[in-house]
């Protein structure tokens, strides 16, 4: 998230003036948040319904899915028996990204672990932004002894680094790689503290503001009061922050699973076939070096995608906090046409005749300048 | 002065938590993982009965003085230096960490200045001239901001290591070369770890320069818009020390920032190192995992949390040094 | 926008400064000459400031006085391409006349639309300075205001070294009342009236010949804004810069400014002396906004506002803008825009079609200018006609 809480001070709430007074998020129809919106929508479609068009079950293996080679030295000539040894086979027809080592078809694989993936990272960006919320602008809004006390929980787990957390919980919890559920409480727990440090930031700017002095003061409760004059305000700050809360929880599960602690789909509970489980297997199996691109690249280049989609909606909702970030200034065509500069430099204002412009804009007759 | 105190107090506690997480999860959690991982480490045969025990005492299985003696063995342990005993290396957890960590600092520490310095000078840039072509390197940042480090590593493995498939310009693999140079003090040895810190770095900085970029990026557009930045050009001073003026003031959320940014990189790192076998703390975290090593991995854990709270704490206190505002008192 | 409200008035200017005499003799330092600035372009081009003609005489003080998003602060940053993007000047010409004729120094007049970059730079500061309104927004907050002046004058005043620039910026502290200690003080260790100041002292620095002075004290309290106009007005008596004074505030220009010129929705609607302004508006808009606020002493009267709100800049009504709150408002007013025009036989200007052609102009209009002579406690707004009591 590109909104920049310092550390040390209390964090600068967006300029409370700045902060839009519609409700509603009407994001700007940049490019960037469009393709952000497509990306996120094909995947989200595919998680769906990954596991129904999958041509193959991802652990299903098949002897004639995978090219035998002969293991030097065994074999005809030797008298050893023919040992062989596995060769994924290429994109094909049949196999749209060919298959593993193990035989299985790697489309198939990709199609359903889509599902688990996308489940997780939602389903933990839903878990720590309940919390971020609760303790938040509770914080935020009880102010005192509260505030100290909640504050100081938060800036703990935020100072206490993720992913080794992440890992350690996951380690001594076997279970967690056979329930989305579990895991993605795991990583909430490490991931809510930014987003409550935040939206205390932005409660605290609103509780000063008159409307809620005047709810305060007619008489409405605390939690009436927090319900529906100050939680439709954050309603930005907590979609920027949920965003970025999937892609770190994302990128958490992936790691988890790639570091082996989400368990595997064959072992018993099976775990759940996802991205990172299918990275850790080319790691394992040293797909880099055997050339088997069609099994490495796939997962991290999804991932990479499916990050890259929820960094561009995020930024879209950024430019929507911060009215600045969006391009202010000239559109490409208007500065096209005058004839300078589409960012005219700072102290520098640009002169354009009036004339000019009617010309080129009206399309009328150029009449002398 | 107090507010730097009042950080302090947030990352001893948060050190606390760490510690005392790490004791409790083994004697916590049901299933008692603990009992297979014990079992593996006698069946390993490296194991003797003073190492079993050493191992029992620290995940507090099999013992029978209360918790409460245990956690206070414990905490005395750690203040000695003493974290336990490796079954699967062999040895001293302590002794581990400490010869992992200079591999895993050095590389962290200067991958992540130099993404800083260079993602916070471009994101400068591309603030100040906004509108160029410049602004092309938006959509790379973002992606390389979303990709992760260890498919990262594994692209430029492909492309430049020398167990890829294309360029064969760098090691991929360890942190030296273990078959062609003796550790110590000679220049083959320094050459070699350049040159095989190369690949593992560069991962590091592209994967963690996207975020930096935004970041400052963002930041400086919102400080141009101050009625300073303005009055520095009214002032007709050089457009250098205009930009100087706005970066300046644009690189106090960025610092404070990068607290949060260091638990990212560190992540990062660990997973890095472990494509690259390169002999850091994750690469040895990787291997303690999946041997069920816990009193390493604790050890690990305990480690690393106290190294980020660190540069945590430093990054706070530079902070302070570079914004007047922050040195009065709250 | 506010009007008077004190009843003490001081006569406009000081003594050295030259009368505005009928006939505009002026020694123009500054010239604006219809000058149009749009944010944005084309069909959504919003026409902030629109042919404005001002002229700022050399050591004088010209008031400008408007709302909020009448054009006042555009027009100004706009006129020293400080204007921030989208801005853009649609038309005019900006005419600086320097007096300065040593070698090397700027060249007389200068049309500050069509310079360059660097005659720009050569210019600003040093010629021309600005003040704005929040002095922690102005002000670097990293560095110290002793940095801030070493940086200024080392850039302009090469020849100096680091001893004589502190010097030098310890003296043009002390030139407005504060100690030089404060050179090593942050912006934000400082009361908002010290921050002004300093920034005012940094704005002399060069000695410049004109300065922009864009809403200077409305974020201060009152009592230390008078101490900071009634210093900065000894100082324009001392140094002998001209100033454009910009405020929503009408009472503060009265006192300060020798001339006041008045905008609406981006359109200078009238200039006068401070005095004739004051005490006889010539335009309906101006007469509103005198009658806001009664008097503390005099008559009581029924208060009247201004009925209605500005326009959006961006649906302007047709003709003169102000018409649909005018309670003079005749037909022609519908139809044409009224422009910026001398009064018959005085220097006074204003744009308003009951004081052009076959338009009679209601008596609260139509009251004499004042005399030369001023007096120094004037406590009531001359008026004729009835007034509710």
């Amino acid at each position: 998230m590109t909104i920049n809480t310092p550390v040390l001070s209390e964090p600068a709430a967006t300029d409370a003036a700045a902060l839009p007074t519609s409700r509603v998020l009407r994001l700007p129809r940049s490019p960037k948040v469009i393709a952000g919106l497509v990306i996120l929508g094909v995947f989200a479609v595919i998680a769906i319904i990954g596991a129904w068009i999958a041509p193959f079950s991802p652990n299903l293996t098949n002897e004639s899915w995978v090219q035998h080679v002969l293991v030097a030295g065994t074999g005809p000539g030797t008298h050893i028996k023919a040992d062989y040894y596995p060769l994924p086979l290429p994109p094909s027809g049949a196999h749209w990204l060919g298959t593993t080592v193990f035989a299985q078809d790697v489309w198939s694989q990709l199609l359903v672990s889509t599902q688990a993936t996308v489940a997780v990272g939602l389903l933990a960006a839903a878990i720590s932004t309940v919390l971020s919320i609760i303790v938040g602008v509770t914080a935020g809004y009880l102010g005192g002894g509260a505030d100290e006390g909640l504050s100081l929980i938060g800036n703990v787990f935020l100072a206490i680094p993720g992913l080794p957390l992440l890992i350690v919980l996951a380690d001594y919890v076997p279970a967690a790689g056979t329930s989305i559920f579990l895991v993605s409480f795991i990583i909430a727990i490490t991931a809510w503290a930014y987003s409550s440090r935040v939206l205390r930031a932005q409660t605290l700017s609103l509780r000063n503001r008159d409307f809620v002095e005047a709810a305060r003061v007619s008489g409405e409760g605390r939690v009436r009061i927090i319900l529906v004059e100050i939680l439709p305000n954050l309603i930005p700050i907590v979609a920027a922050s949920f965003l970025f809360t999937t892609l770190y929880a994302i990128g958490a599960y992936v790691a988890i699973s790639f570091l082996g602690l989400a368990g595997s789909p064959t072992s018993s509970p099976p775990g759940l076939w996802n991205w990172g489980y299918m990275l850790r297997e080319t790691f394992a199996n040293d797909a880099v070096r055997g050339g088997w691109w069609w099994w490495w690249a796939p997962p991290g280049v999804c991932i990479a995608l499916l990050g890259t989609g929820l960094a561009l909606l995020n930024f879209g909702i950024d430019e929507f906090i911060n009215p600045r970030l969006r391009v202010a200034g000239l559109s490409r065509k208007a500065a096209r046409t005058l004839g300078i500069s589409r960012r005219p430099k700072l102290g520098l204002t640009p002169v354009v005749r009036r004339n000019v412009i009617n010309v080129d804009v009206a399309g009328a007759e150029p009449g002398t300048p | 002065m107090r507010a730097l105190g009042r950080r302090l107090a947030v990352y001893l506690l948060a050190a606390w938590v760490a510690v005392t997480v790490s004791f409790l999860l083994p004697r916590a959690v049901p299933g008692n993982p603990v009992a297979g991982a014990i079992a593996r480490a006698q069946s390993s045969g490296i194991c003797n009965v003073y190492c079993i025990k050493a191992i029992e005492a620290q995940l507090g299985f099999n013992v029978h003085t209360s918790i409460w003696v245990q956690y206070v063995q414990y905490l005395g342990n750690l203040f000695h230096g003493n974290l336990g005993f490796s079954w699967s290396e062999n040895a001293p957890v302590t002794s581990l960490i400490a010869s992992y960590l200079p591999w895993t600092l050095g590389l962290l520490g200067v991958a992540t200045i130099l993404s800083f310095v260079a993602g916070t000078a471009i994101g400068v840039v591309m603030a100040w001239r906004r509108g160029s072509f410049l602004d092309w390197l938006l959509p790379a940042a973002t992606f390389f901001q979303a990709i992760p480090y260890f498919f990262l590593a594994l692209v430029l493995v492909l492309i430049f290591g020398e167990t890829g498939s294309l360029l064969h310009w760098f090691p991929s693999l360890y942190g030296f070369d273990i078959y062609g140079v003796d550790p110590g003090m000679n220049l083959p040895y320094i050459g070699s770890i350049i040159g095989h810190a190369v690949l593992p770095a560069l991962t590091v900085i592209l994967a963690s320069m996207g975020g930096f970029i935004l970041s400052m990026r963002n930041q400086m557009i919102t400080t141009m818009d101050e009625d300073f930045v303005l009055v520095a050009r009214a002032k007709g001073l050089r457009t250098g020390k205009v930009v100087w003026y706005a970066a300046r003031n644009a690189l106090l959320p960025c610092v404070s920032n990068f607290s949060v940014a260091i638990s990212l990189v560190v992540a990062g790192q660990i997973l890095v190192e472990i494509v690259f076998n390169y002999p850091g703390i994750g690469y040895h975290l990787y291997g303690a995992l999946g041997a069920l090593d816990y009193t390493l991995v604790q050890g690990i854990f305990v480690v690393i949390t106290l190294v980020v709270l660190a540069a945590n704490l430093l990054a706070d206190v530079v902070y302070v040094l570079i914004d007047p505002r922050a040195r009065q008192e709250a | 926008m506010s009007g008077p409200g004190v009843s003490a008035l001081t006569s406009p200017g000081s003594s050295d400064a030259p009368e505005f005499a009928p006939g505009g003799d002026v020694d123009p330092v500054l010239e604006i000459k219809g000058l149009s600035v749009d944010y944005g372009f084309g069909d959504n081009a919003v026409h902030a400031v629109a042919e404005c003609d001002l002229t700022l005489g050399r050591g004088r003080v010209l008031g400008l006085a408007g709302e909020s998003g009448s054009g006042k602060s555009t027009l100004a940053m706009a006129a020293i391409r400080l204007l921030r993007s989208p801005g853009v000047i649609t038309g005019g010409e900006v005419l600086f006349h320097s007096k300065r004729t040593s070698a090397g120094e700027p060249t007389p007049t200068l049309d500050l639309l069509a310079a360059g970059e660097e005659e720009l730079r050569a210019v600003r500061w040093s010629e021309i300075a600005i003040v704005l309104q929040s002095a922690l927004n102005a002000l670097n907050p990293v560095s110290t205001i002793g940095a801030q002046f070493d940086e200024l004058l080392a850039t302009h005043r090469p020849e100096l070294n680091r001893a004589s620039r502190r010097d030098r910026a310890g003296e043009l502290l002390e030139l407005v009342g504060m100690t030089a200690d404060r050179l090593r003080s942050y912006p934000h260790e400082m009361s908002g009236g010290m921050r002004q100041r300093a920034m005012i002292a940094m704005a002399l620095a060069l000695d410049p010949q004109v300065m922009i002075l864009d809403e200077p004290t409305t974020a201060l309290d009152v009592v230390t804004q008078r101490e900071i106009l009634e210093e900065l007005m000894g100082l324009r008596d001392r140094l002998g810069f001209a100033a454009l004074f910009i405020t929503h505030d009408l009472s503060l220009l009265v006192e300060f400014a020798d001339d006041i010129a008045v905008m609406y929705a981006g359109r200078l609607m009238e200039r006068a002396p401070a005095a004739s302004l004051f005490r006889a508006p010539r335009l309906p808009y101006t007469y509103g906004l005198l009658h806001c606020f009664p008097p503390m002493h005099g008559e009581r009267y029924r208060m009247e506002g201004i009925p209605g709100s500005p326009p959006d800049l961006r649906d302007l009504p047709p003709g003169c803008a102000f018409h649909p709150r005018c309670k003079w408002a005749i037909p022609q007013c519908r139809q044409d825009v009224p422009k910026l025009e001398p009064l018959a036989g005085s220097p006074r200007e204003v744009a308003c079609w009951l004081h052009r052609g076959t338009a009679t102009a209601p008596p609260e209009l139509m009251l004499p200018d004042p005399t030369a002579v001023r007096t120094r406690s004037v406590s009531v707004i001359e008026t004729s006609g009835e007034r509710a009591v």
